[in-house]
């Protein structure tokens, strides 16, 4: 067994090391409560294990230890279901509430995360078993964390659109972002609030791929709420008024955000907005497609 | 169905005009714009629910 104790340890060190670096990535998503922290970290710690004891058991000719691969990625998938469950549970609790579609994408990075922590591991055992070399095996590691994450890494709103600062107006009782329609406000003390604090940005997608993405209400949603968990909203459950809302310009396909933020700082908003990932589960492509193609001129 | 469906209801009316008829939902009537106001505010706090102006001395209190 000693002979496989460098093999798996450097295995398991890398993929532990694989794990962290995503839970450091991680500032937005992330509640960075010290149990959230631990239990990533601990599950890395046995999906590093899994990944790096693969090797070993290979040459030592356990065939059925590999088996056990097929038994964690069955466990992992729990992961997404905890991850899921805990955020959904504190929807409710949210002034302003992720959505489902953000949730999930949360949930599916979680998961995936641990496979990329079992791929390094492999990786990295895999290496110092055929050249007995670890600075080898580390640099290997450390390869596959940076080529992974890179696969991994998703895009961002300030990829498929463009955002700039836009106009709040009242047309009466209606509350307008340039020419999008968002609400109407009945009362008056609240438009004024609205007029002279709230801020709003208009998104402008790039092509047809993007407009159709940014219409989905699941990735408006996310939008809504990374803008408002960055800059804070003026909003107790009560004030229903001040709920920041993205609502669409359907012939256009651009985007108003209101919002009415503790930090009045349209700089920072834009920012909050630009750093927005686009969601798997709102990525459209129809430009990809032949139909789509024809129906863009 | 979290994001998507019809989950408004008006709670409350609230009016300057007194022939609006009571039927099925509460009916408020103000005897002026200050009341009227004030009225809704009252009721949209007491039932976290958003004011709505239709324009034509009529609030309704809806629940989104």
């Amino acid at each position: 067994m000693s002979k496989y104790l460098a093999v798996v340890a450097v295995g398991i060190i890398m993929g532990v090391t694989a794990r962290l670096h995503m839970l450091r990535v991680d500032y937005r998503q992330y509640p960075s409560y010290p149990q959230g922290y631990l239990i990533h970290l601990s599950l890395g710690l046995i999906a590093a294990f899994l990944g790096a004891v693969a090797v070993p058991a290979l040459i030592s000719k356990e065939y059925t230890a590999v088996t056990f691969l097929a038994l964690a990625a069955q466990q992992f998938r729990e992961i997404r279901d905890m991850e899921r469950k805990s955020l959904e549970n504190i929807e409710d609790t949210e002034l302003v509430p992720r959505g489902s579609a953000y949730i999930e994408d949360i949930a599916k990075a979680f998961e995936s995360r641990n496979y990329l922590a079992i791929l390094t591991a492999l990786f990295s055992s895999l290496v110092l078993q055929l050249s007995d070399n670890i600075p080898a095996a580390i640099l290997t590691g450390i390869a596959a964390i940076i080529v992974l994450s890179m696969m991994t890494r998703r895009k961002k709103i300030k990829d498929i659109a463009v955002i700039r600062p836009a106009k709040i107006r009242f047309e009466n009782s209606l509350l307008c972002v340039e020419n999008i329609m968002v609400m109407n406000v009945g009362y008056p003390d609240s438009r004024k609030i609205i007029e002279e604090q709230g801020l709003a940005v208009m998104i402008e997608p790039k092509d047809d791929n993007a407009r159709a993405t940014l219409s989905s209400i699941g990735q408006r949603q996310a939008i809504v709420h990374d803008a408002a968990s960055l800059l804070g909203v003026k909003r107790d459950v009560t004030d229903v008024d001040f709920m920041p809302l993205a609502r669409l310009d359907i012939e256009t396909g651009r985007v108003g955000v209101i919002i009415v933020p503790m930090e009045r700082d349209i700089e920072s908003l834009i920012e909050a907005v630009k750093r927005v990932p686009v969601l798997e589960s709102s990525r459209r492509k129809p430009l990809e497609s032949f139909a789509g193609k024809q129906a863009e001129d | 169905m979290d994001n998507i469906g019809i989950k408004e209801a008006i709670l409350a009316v609230i009016t300057l005009n007194e022939h609006q008829p009571a039927s099925g939902v509460p009916v408020f009537y103000a005897k002026d714009e200050r009341e009227r106001d004030k009225i809704a505010l009252y009721l949209s706090k007491i039932l976290s629910a958003m004011v709505h102006d239709l324009e034509n001395g009529t609030y309704i209190i809806v629940r989104h």
